[in-house]
């Protein structure tokens, strides 16, 4: 044992090439790989599976059931959160497999969704007429005779006396809200007709909303803000907002957004009950208020045609865009962002690609402007004109000529909506409230963990704690919701600054300012250059031409003179230019 | 107009209610990402929540068990019962421990002074104790008469014996002290010694998947590897300072990790010596034991400055620190074999049982809470990189004691960083070259 210490040991693979391989069992021989990992293994590796693969797709070719059903591209596309990451760039390769790997998550979750389209039971709604009629012919008394039943009793008109009333539906179309100019307030079950609650607030009212459930409503009476709940009692006056115009509620963020009559914007957090954003928008009285859906964002419209984009925590308009020379009169966004439609006195219509905000995309001209438009969840298009709302269908990416359904009232029309989740539109008028049917605006199949038109008050009472704990801070709202998941560089002075904490890396003095050097951009620069080129020109003329008159004088001094002998000396010598 | 057809919504409410009370209510759903509106802000709001009540429910500590009347040196895991675990004492004494009861079902002294280390054999009927005594004594896990509370098997040994380990599946094991020795169970000799050096060792593991290949940890700084085959010791590294623990990883059998003097703890892989694989920071006094999950992704270590901390194996710093106002120098820890608990052992005579995950959910699960928590731990991995849930996430809390040793050791840190770059700055460029951390800790490897 000794003597080993001393001399250099032997291995035990040493020994066994030494000596002829023992008669070791099999099971404790060990074999050792030294495998590194390298990108070229990993390409050889996939490369294999690859093989593998196809000899196995190729088998299935045969085999007499072939697999899943193909999935419909077209809900596919509907499904899908974008195109994915390519993976290119990655410094690693095994970094790539794992990006890929979660890319192939996402597109298993994206089938999964378009194959449970089976599972939806209701269809959408829809006419047909016959050849070379139009479907603007169809009046309600032709859709009610048609329907069953139950859906006929969606077509009722409300005579009320109190002046012209604005409507609005809950998230979930179950219940209506009506206020009028003469402060009538009146919240029922519309689809029972079962009233909640009907009081006169004795003063004009401007705006209505509901609240994050049919509980609570709010209304902007003619001094302050005040709440109420479903039996008419008043909860709250909230005298912070003063004098409010229009409202929106925001139902994700649990935000009542507000703007008065001095253009003061206001969000109030319903849920604490604390203002998140309050300023002034500077573009005047404005009562023309619509909500984007798609992003929390608040679109204005005043009186110079200009539509501007508002969020609470940024005191400028997040994007402006100038839609019509006149006043606008209507905006409306339709439920993925994708569209806006305005409108203004100048009796024009416009539909806009929110998203990028360039050019209209359609233009269309009224007969009178309009008073109101509003979008349903299957991108119709609503639009009041006067006493009479027509309905468009697919007018935004492409230009349609005819109405989809049009319907005349006695009465001027003061507001109106779709009722979600139903082929409804509810149009608040002078004299009361008309309820008409159209058939194929509605969304037909609810997502009963959004919002459920058949929820019960132990339903109700669990979502709105699962809402709450899921209320997204005022200061997520952005031009681009998926601005928290994009990947924040560091800027160069993020990064600098960084290196700055660690001590023992001085790194160098960059001056962060920016030099504004536009050069060869500015008109003095470009005269510059200009009159350079004319000087180089002329400058080159000129010695052209002195080339020109000296040529022949060389042609008389190289002629030989005349000689005189010795008496040339006195022959007069001209003088040359030096 | 007389052929016209016309549908419209008309949902029968009987297909949207449920027909009993005692029914479940209905709740139809449309994935459809237009019904869902602000996906991202919500997911991110979600994952927050996901991320703070994670925190809330981290609760490890589970109980405690005493008994002993001395500091606990050392511990032993059953290999087929969960519930059993031996432990020895400073005082000689051995106690048996049912944890499911949290109760001591035996307890003998064994030895006198020490018990240093403990081990069951593969089908757990019996285990070893070797003691200060120069002893080594092999026990019955099971008593039905009191002829089975004395030593089946008691062995004298030459000289001091202070680690033993057993073969996965032979009858061998292997004791360390001034020598690695390989002992028979049926033999009062040892049947192989392994000599390398003069100091002596304090620490042998037999790899459970190699089952020939084991290590020791030596005195003289250095981690020596042992093929029980062999004549003599294979190979060996010298460290900076000693290995006080090693611990093989059961799911790749060519890693193993050690508890070192100086704070960190070190990956080694047999096949590449000349530098750990992975330094594991974060200990602020020297690491006292170490102990891999089944699962061979993570590893617990306990250290003298009173924490235990969990390592990912990966990862070159703890996921969780765990500690107790009444927890002292820890001796032992072991990661029991169903993955879910960690015991430790320390000085002031106890063991402590800890959740492997601070805020799981003891028990049964039912299938709704498996998928919301499986649906948060995605959502905390998408938004794992966000600085408020990575800032909440990486939170502990630690003791005073612990803070500001950190402090210390990062102001010491930086002042070497600092001097280093200050020294390659004014000589000779390559004067003062730079040497990667995984290099630094070692002296050198010997075949």
């Amino acid at each position: 044992m000794k003597v080993q210490n001393k001399t250099k040991k032997n291995r035990y693979f040493q020994e066994e090439k030494n000596e002829k391989p023992k008669k070791s069992d099999s099971s404790t021989d060990v074999q050792v790989f030294n495998i590194k990992i390298t990108p070229h293994t990993i390409k050889k590796q996939r490369f294999k599976e690859a093989r593998i693969v196809k000899n196995v797709v190729k088998r299935e070719r045969d085999v007499k059931f072939p697999g899943k059903a193909p999935i419909d591209p077209s809900s596919l596309e509907r499904h899908s959160r974008g195109e994915g990451l390519q993976g290119r760039g990655v410094r690693h390769p095994l970094y790539a497999l794992k990006l890929k790997k979660k890319e192939n998550k996402y597109k298993y979750a994206q089938e999964q969704a378009a194959r449970a389209e089976i599972l939806l039971t209701e269809d959408q709604g829809l006419i047909e007429v016959g050849e070379g009629e139009k479907t603007t012919a169809v009046s309600q008394k032709i859709i009610a005779e048609n329907v069953d039943i139950a859906a006929a009793t969606k077509i009722f008109d409300l005579k009320l006396d109190f002046g012209p009333y604005r409507a609005k539906y809950s998230r979930n179309g179950r219940h209506l809200l009506l206020g009028s100019k003469q402060g009538h307030l009146a919240a029922f079950d519309w689809v029972t007709k079962k009233l909640h609650c009907e009081i006169n607030v004795m003063e004009s009212i401007h705006d209505i909303s509901w609240l994050h459930v049919e509980t609570m409503i709010a209304v902007a009476q003619k001094e302050w803000l005040y709440i109420y709940d479903n039996t008419g009692t008043e909860l709250h006056c909230v005298k912070k907002m003063d004098k409010i115009l229009r409202m929106e509620f925001l139902p994700y963020h649990f935000l009542l957004a507000a703007v008065n009559e001095y253009g003061f914007m206001t969000w109030l957090d319903i849920s604490i009950g604390e203002i998140v954003g309050h300023y002034n928008n500077r573009i005047g009285r404005t009562t023309v208020m619509t909500q984007n859906p798609y992003n929390a964002t608040i679109c204005l419209g005043n009186s110079k045609g200009v539509v501007s984009l508002w969020a609470p925590n940024v005191k400028e308009p997040l994007a402006k865009i100038l839609c019509h020379k006149t006043p606008l009169t209507a905006i409306a966004v339709d439920n993925r962002g994708m569209y806006m439609a305005t409108s203004g006195v100048d009796r024009s219509m416009k539909i806009w690609d929110i998203r990028n905000l360039d050019g209209p995309l359609q233009h269309y001209k009224l007969r009178t402007p309009p008073v109101d438009l509003n979008f349903s969840q299957k991108e119709m298009l609503a639009v009041g004109l006067g006493d009479v709302v027509e309905i468009y269908n697919n007018c935004c990416s492409q230009t349609t000529e005819k109405p989809y359904l049009r319907h005349r009232m006695a009465k001027s029309i003061c507001n109106f909506n779709f009722c979600p989740y139903e082929d409804v539109l509810g149009v608040g008028t002078s004299s009361g409230f008309t309820s008409i049917i159209v058939p194929g605006s509605g969304e037909p199949n609810f997502d009963a963990l959004e919002s459920n038109p058949f929820q019960n008050k132990k339903q109700r009472k669990e979502a709105e704690v699962k809402a709450l704990l899921e209320k997204i801070p005022a200061e997520l709202i952005t031009l681009d919701p998926f601005d928290v998941m994009q990947v924040d560089v560091p800027s160069m002075k993020d990064q600098m600054e960084a290196k700055k904490k660690l001590l023992h890396i001085k790194p160098k003095n960059v001056d962060f300012t920016p030099r504004h050097k536009n050069k060869g951009k500015t008109n003095i620069a470009r005269k510059k250059i200009i009159k350079s080129a004319m000087r180089k020109e002329i400058i080159d003329q000129a010695i052209e031409a002195q080339k020109m008159l000296e040529e022949p004088q060389k042609e008389k001094e190289s002629a030989p003179k005349q000689s005189f002998g010795v008496l040339d000396r006195f022959v007069p010598k001209i003088k040359s230019k030096k | 107009m007389s052929n016209v057809k016309i549908k419209v919504i008309s949902r029968n409410p009987e297909d949207y209610l449920r027909s009993t009370k005692r029914d479940i209510h209905k709740l139809p759903r449309n994935y459809d990402p237009s019904l869902h509106p602000l996906e991202a802000p919500r997911e991110y709001v979600r994952a927050l929540n996901a991320v703070k009540l994670e925190k809330v429910f981290a609760k490890p500590f589970i109980g405690c068990l005493d008994g002993h009347r001395d500091g606990v040196s050392c511990m032993a895991k059953h290999p087929n019962k969960l519930a059993l675990l031996a432990s020895g004492a400073f005082d000689g004494e051995i106690r048996l421990w049912d944890l499911a009861q949290r109760k001591c079902s035996r307890n003998f002294v064994a030895h006198e002074g020490w018990v240093r280390s403990i081990c069951f054999t593969p089908s757990g009927e019996t285990f070893t104790s070797v003691g200060d005594d120069k002893t080594i004594k092999t026990w019955k896990s099971q008593t039905q008469s009191p002829e089975d509370e004395e030593p089946v098997n008691t062995l004298l040994s030459m000289s001091v014996v202070s680690g033993i380990t057993h073969h996965r599946n032979k009858p061998i094991f292997a004791t360390c002290g001034e020598h690695c020795q390989l002992w028979e169970n049926t033999r009062n000799e040892p049947i192989k010694v392994f000599k390398w050096g003069v100091d002596s060792l304090h620490h042998v593991a037999f790899n459970q998947v190699e089952y020939n290949l084991l290590a020791s940890c030596a005195s003289d700084r250095s981690i020596i590897l042992y093929d029980c085959r062999e004549s003599g010791p294979l190979r060996k590294v010298v460290m900076e300072l000693r290995s006080n623990a090693l611990s093989w990883n059961p799911m790749e059998a060519f890693i193993f990790t050690v508890a070192n003097e100086d704070y960190n703890l070190y990956t080694f892989d047999v096949r590449k010596l000349n530098q750990p694989i992975n330094i594991h920071m974060d200990h602020t006094s020297a690491v006292i034991d170490v102990d891999y999950s089944p699962t061979g992704r993570e590893f617990v270590a306990g250290s003298y400055d009173k924490t235990v901390r969990i390592f990912e194996s990966l990862k070159g710093h703890s996921r969780d620190v765990y500690h107790t106002k009444r927890m002292q120098r820890l001796t032992c820890v072991k990661w029991s074999l169903d993955n879910k608990y960690i015991l430790t052992g320390s000085d002031e005579m106890n063991i402590r049982m800890w959740k492997a995950r601070a805020s799981e959910k003891l028990g049964v699960l039912k299938p709704r809470e498996r998928t919301a928590l499986n649906y948060a731990d995605a959502l905390k991995e998408k938004f794992a990189n966000h600085p408020q849930i990575k800032r909440i996430a990486r939170h502990r809390h630690v003791p005073k004691h612990i803070m500001n040793a950190q402090k210390e050791l990062r102001t010491i840190r930086e002042k070497s960083k600092k001097k280093e770059a200050n020294r390659r700055a004014h000589s000779k460029p390559g004067a003062v070259p730079y040497v990667p951390e995984r290099k630094k800790h070692i002296v050198k490897e010997d075949q």
